[in-house]
């Protein structure tokens, strides 16, 4: 283990440690809620780069996953009086199944045609929904307040118990996203991302892993809408399946760096105060300002560096190395 | 079982529409051999390769491999039975090092990366690669990535692979040395078919030579009687 290895080790407790602190030091609501948002963003940012960053397919899509964790979970509190924790399994489950369906068809199109796709048929469900009776349609899911605690996951004095939940499934998201980048399978991942034609001449179906890929991301996409269903206790199609948050989920890991595993995190970090600071400067979400904010950071990622923070700083550390190793390197040993 | 051989093609048709790039083509490989497959540009070389790694569908004609009827596999079931391939225009993954091209070849065989990456370190070691293991595949020069493609069929335990023109812009030192790496594939028990514009890289080490000229089999033979064949010296001249 070298030196630049040590310190990312040394930085990444840190933060883990600072992390899990953070609400007994900082107990000012409205910091609590702005750590809160950005560790639920990177969350769906980890989730999303599964499959849009290590398998490279792009998805457009995502708050299609993230409204059936949303919703299944709310009906199944609202009209069963279920837990929210087995909601939250069961929103999943959905979403991964429906991920399966999707995925079939979808993942015959190429490049640009599977992200058009994506977008499309996450628009078509937000109409459906909004049109669907029986999940209240337009109007939305009001949820329980009466089962106050960790059983019914609703908090209503403090929102110190959503900032631990929140940390929980980022630190899920990015364990499965670790075992997977580090089995076979984020190999073959890779291969069908960098091409697909050479990896099938090595054997890998393409359409297993793509399914594989799509069926986490949806799993762990899903969870997170669960959560922010029993943070805010009401949903609406607009607030979980709309196409801006499709938008910001995939933008969360792109402005962080693609297929890299802690450049989500570091995506809403940038993402979600920026999108913080321009709210107080514009008042509250104005129609428009966000799309406007996610259209500016595309550009900006795309003239300046297509790997977003990540693939900055992984530029600079390879030039590190470099640098080390011509130190290092005895004569005679470089042949 | 009777002795069949490794690859047995029969009266194989590829179309693209109105053009027919392989035109009832018949030969067999077996175990152990290296064919050359020659023919002027165009003349469907590829499209025949592409025919038996599973890419293209033939319009007709059988393909059999160890025995089993092959003609509609897919290029991953062609890569599980064995047919390995590598590309004319290079298809490696850029953004992966060396070592972690090889990997995925080998993971065909086993799930487990550590040995995989056990493999896949031979396999460089076998090619001439193992001190480029850790850089990036993209920084390889043409003939390394060539060299790495061969590496990274070979990882998937193939008992035929393709090789489509893995000498084409080679010096002739390296010429000589890629003819000497088909030999230490055949060694391992590996056939081959390999592709060429290179006759002197080919015609050393086969065992028998195809010509193909647009489309069809013009000629099959020892490498020596292929030079000397009317039919082949037309075909060439007559371009
Ligand atoms: N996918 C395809 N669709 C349509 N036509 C094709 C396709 N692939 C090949 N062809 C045509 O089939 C014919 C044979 O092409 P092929 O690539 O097999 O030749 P080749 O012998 O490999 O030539 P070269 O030595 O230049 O590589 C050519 O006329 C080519 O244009
Ligand atoms: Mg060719």
């Amino acid at each position: 283990m070298d030196r630049l290895t040590l310190v990312k080790r040394i930085l990444g407790l840190a933060v883990l440690i600072v992390a899990l602190g953070f609400p007994l030091i900082v107990t000012q609501p409205t910091m609590v809620n702005f750590a809160i948002l950005i560790l639920m963003a990177a969350q769906l940012g980890v989730a999303w780069n599964i499959l849009g960053g290590y398998a490279g397919q792009v998805s457009l899509g995502h708050a299609v996953f993230y409204g059936i964790g949303a919703y299944t979970s709310s009906v199944l509190a609202a009209k069963f009086g279920l837990s929210p924790w087995l909601g939250m399994l069961a929103g999943g489950a959905i979403a991964s199944g429906f991920a399966l369906l999707i995925g079939w068809p979808c993942f015959r199109l190429k490049g640009h045609y599977f992200a058009m796709a994506t977008l499309a048929i996450a628009a078509i469900v937000e109409v459906l929904v909004t049109n669907w009776d029986y999940v209240e349609g337009a109007i939305g899911i009001y949820l329980p307040m009466t089962n106050s605690g960790w059983a019914g996951m609703v908090f209503t004095r403090s929102k110190t118990p959503y900032f631990y939940i929140a940390l929980g499934l980022l630190l899920l998201s990015l364990l499965v996203s670790r075992i997977l980048q580090k089995s076979y399978i984020g190999y073959y991942f890779r291969a069908i991302k960098e091409d697909p034609d050479a990896a099938r001449s090595l054997g890998i179906n393409l359409a297993r892993y793509k399914l594989v890929a799509i069926a986490a991301s949806a799993f762990l996409t899903a969870m997170g809408g669960t959560l922010y269903a029993q943070k805010e206790l009401f949903i609406d199609p607009g607030s979980v399946l709309a196409g801006s948050l499709s938008i910001k989920i995939a933008l969360i890991a792109i402005l962080g760096g693609v297929g890299t595993l802690f450049g989500p995190v570091v995506g809403a970090l940038v993402l979600i105060a920026i999108e913080e600071f321009t709210r107080q400067i514009f008042g509250s979400t104005g129609m428009g300002t966000d799309m406007i904010i996610y259209g500016g950071i595309i550009v900006i990622i795309a003239m300046f560096s297509p790997g977003g923070i990540a693939g900055l700083l992984g530029e600079w550390e390879r030039a590190w190395r470099a640098r080390r190793k011509l130190v290092y390197t005895p004569p005679g040993d470089g042949i | 079982m009777t002795h069949a051989p490794l690859l047995a093609v029969e009266g194989l048709h590829m179309m693209f529409g109105g053009l027919v790039a392989n035109r009832d083509i018949s030969f067999s490989v077996g175990e152990g051999q290296i064919i050359g497959l020659i023919g002027p540009n165009g003349a469907g070389k590829t499209t025949l390769f592409n025919c038996l790694a599973g890419y293209y569908r033939p319009s007709a004609g059988t393909i059999r491999f160890n025995g089993v009827a092959v003609g509609g596999q897919t290029p991953e079931e062609a890569a599980r039975r064995g047919i390995a391939r590598t590309f004319q225009i290079v298809r490696i993954f850029p953004e992966m090092t060396v070592l972690e091209n090889v990997m995925v070849g080998a993971m065909l065989r086993t799930k487990k990366v550590a040995a995989a990456r056990a493999a896949a370190e031979n396999e460089l070691v076998f090619i001439g690669l193992d001190h480029r293991s850790d850089v990036k595949a993209a920084q390889l020069t043409v003939s390394e990535q060539k060299r790495l493609e061969v590496a990274r069929a070979l990882a998937t335990h193939p008992r035929l692979i393709l090789l489509d023109e893995v000498m084409a812009g080679l010096t002739p030192t390296e010429v000589r040395e890629a003819s000497q790496m088909v030999v230490r594939i055949r060694d391992r028990g590996i056939s081959s078919i390999i592709v060429e514009h290179v006759m002197e890289g080919i015609m050393p080490i086969s065992n028998r030579i195809i010509v193909l000229d647009a489309g069809v089999k013009i000629a099959e033979d020892a490498p020596a009687a292929i030079a000397r064949n009317p039919a082949v010296i037309a075909a060439y001249l007559g371009e």
